[in-house]
């Protein structure tokens, strides 16, 4: 289903819980919202649910407004974030529940839940309670429920939050899977940035009830659009006085300016490891961490920490050693514009050279 | 210590409880079986005895009705401020707090012959006070918080996820009720409606002062052993308590039984 939503806003006593967003989902896309905790992402899909109303804006499936429909009418799925399983339920039961109220035929409704039960992996399991699942087949189970009546639009708060982290990471690939070959549009709420990187098609980056930044993870990290989005993904280390990184001296002119870099914007290591030497400054190691795939290296350049990882093929470092950092590229952002910029002297030497 | 501990716990239990119990029983039958089976033949006391019954019965009836819708509206009537429903929360306790015949006597002046409300009523032929309705209602009064007290903790530990969820999935609010909300409270429900039978079963203050005591007409099983007491007649007045108490102890122990069922204690 295409999804449109305009101007929304909500707000819960004083407090402004959404403001002014607006945004379109395309058919079949799978859409992560994602943003620190109490941002909105939550009230922003339960508006699209029908479970709160907007105090504006307004809520638009296939052209059509929405805003005054009740839930029971969106043709929607919700996948709550403790599953709201009905408890006195079998498994067939919960599955079964939008088709009974539906009033389908019993023979119909059987075909329907054998055919969600095989697709979400609980054969089996259909005369069990909820209390009598783990975890991981409790969500299943809601996941089964909210595709049962054939909706057109999926909305799953924090689906793998109450998962341990072993089961998530099996569960997010088989919900990826699972709604391609169902080819719904979904939208999902969370606060992991790894999960909403690996499962969505798109992300929108909720902070503070406003939408920061809406595209696709690969686009949101090359070139992210405000200061928070460039923190909130990725790592990174932010710089003041950004005029003392060689390569970036000419940005000083812009007033209050500040550097935010990333692990992988940084090279570290000795001088006969880099073929442009004026583009390096120098720093000495403060700390080594191995992280099991690669080095993980704090080094201190001039006042400023900056942190890179260092492949294990390369020569291992010593702490106290003194070493070359280049700079690659930073993201620079005062309070009213942010950009990104290259080393210069990186781009000059090159130059020059030929 | 423990050693006098224990049996001072049975005395006062036996002082309170037992005794009192064996003593109605054998009173109730020191004109041997035939003089129990008189006492409750007597048309008053048939009389009196239905008129309890048919106040259970009503009495029950409602309080579950309205006593759920309270619960439910107190628990989750979001459209009412947190102040009101904090207002009513505290309101639906004073039964509790207030004396069973100040209740009455609260019913009489609000709805008695000669006020307006009940020279309305009285004009359109439905007497109030002193009849059936005023009894029904100071009944009420009394066993009001039993329900709503019952089912209240029961429907906050339950939240509303369920509830959202079923309305996600097309079922409108009666579908809701009844497949979802229903099946959790119904062990609730239960509870609070033995109390409420146990309860207005032996209500005998608020009935007092509002149905006037009038033989063969107002007057129920405790207001006439009341009555049967007042004038010496306590064989018979042993008697219907008797038959009182045994209904009570029966439903109390029903209770337990289904609380076991339950698995809960």
């Amino acid at each position: 289903m295409h999804l449109e939503v305009r101007n929304l806003d909500k707000h819960f006593g004083q407090f402004h819980a959404v403001q002014d967003v607006s945004f379109n989902v395309q058919k079949g896309h799978l859409i992560g919202l994602l943003g620190p905790s109490g941002g909105g992402k939550t009230s922003i899909l339960r508006m699209l649910a029908g479970l709160e109303s907007p105090d504006s804006g307004d809520i638009i499936f296939h052209g059509q407004k929405v805003n005054q429909l009740p839930p029971q009418e969106r043709e929607i799925g919700f996948v709550f974030q403790n599953y709201a399983l009905f408890k006195h339920m079998t498994v067939f039961d919960n599955i079964a529940f939008g088709l009974t109220v539906k009033k389908m035929k019993k023979p119909a409704i059987k075909e329907r839940v054998q055919e969600l039960v095989e697709l979400t992996g609980l054969a089996g399991f259909e005369h069990r309670y909820p209390h009598q699942l783990s975890g991981g087949q409790r969500q299943r189970v809601a996941f089964a429920r909210a595709l049962a009546p054939e909706p057109q639009l999926l909305l799953l708060d924090e689906p793998f939050a109450a998962i341990d982290a072993k089961i998530r990471q099996e569960l997010r690939t088989w919900l990826r899977e699972l709604i391609e070959r169902v080819g719904i549009t979904s939208i999902f709420v969370t606060h992991d940035q790894d999960e909403a990187i690996e499962v969505a098609d798109e992300i929108m980056i909720i902070n503070g009830g406003r939408l920061e930044q809406k595209g696709t993870p690969w686009d949101i990290y090359k070139q992210p659009s405000t200061p928070f989005v460039a923190s909130f993904i990725g790592e990174s280390t932010i710089v003041d006085e950004v005029s003392l990184l060689k390569g970036f001296d000419h940005e000083q002119s812009h007033p209050g300016i500040h550097a935010l870099i990333r692990p992988e914007y940084i090279e570290v290591g000795h001088a006969s490891e880099f073929p442009f030497l004026s583009a390096t400054e120098k720093g000495t190691v403060k700390h080594l961490h191995f992280r099991g795939s690669q080095w993980l290296v704090e080094v201190q350049v001039g006042q400023h920490s900056l942190i890179t990882y260092r492949s294990l093929e390369k020569e291992t470092l010593e702490i106290g050693q003194s070493v070359h950092v280049m700079v690659h590229r930073a993201y620079l952002f005062n309070d009213q514009e942010s950009w990104i910029a290259e080393n210069r002297l990186k781009q000059d030497t090159l130059s020059m050279f030929i | 210590m423990r050693k006098y501990w224990i049996p001072l716990t049975w005395i006062v239990f036996s002082i309170l409880i037992l005794i009192p119990l064996a003593v109605l029983a054998t009173g109730a039958f020191d004109k041997g079986t035939s003089g129990f089976i008189a006492a409750l033949s007597r048309p008053e006391a048939r009389h009196a005895l239905m008129m309890t019954g048919l106040i259970v019965l009503v009495v029950t009836i409602l309080n579950g009705l309205f006593g759920i819708m309270m619960g439910i509206y107190l628990v989750r009537g979001t459209w009412l401020s947190r102040r009101v429903r904090q207002l009513f929360n505290s309101i639906v306790d004073l039964p509790y707090a207030v004396s069973p015949v100040i209740g009455g006597l609260m019913i009489v002046l609000l709805l008695g012959p000669d006020t307006v409300i009940g020279t309305f009523f009285e004009q359109i032929g439905f007497k109030v006070v002193y009849a059936f309705p005023g009894m029904v209602i100071a009944t009420l009064f009394v066993t009001f918080p039993l329900m709503v007290r019952e089912v209240m903790p029961v429907l906050q530990e339950l939240g509303n996820d369920q509830e959202e969820a079923a309305s996600t999935l097309g079922a409108y609010s009666w579908t809701t009720f009844w497949k979802v909300t229903w099946p959790s409270i119904r062990w609730a429900v239960i509870y609070g409606t033995i109390l409420t039978v146990a309860r207005s079963l032996g209500e005998f203050g608020a009935v007092l002062v509002v149905s006037g005591n009038i033989i063969n007409k107002t007057q129920t099983a405790t207001t006439l052993v009341y009555q049967d007491m007042e004038n010496f007649n306590v064989t018979a007045a042993n008697g219907v308590a008797l038959v009182l108490a045994i209904f009570s102890v029966g439903l109390l122990l029903l209770m337990e039984r289904a609380k076991k069922r339950k698995g809960v204690h």
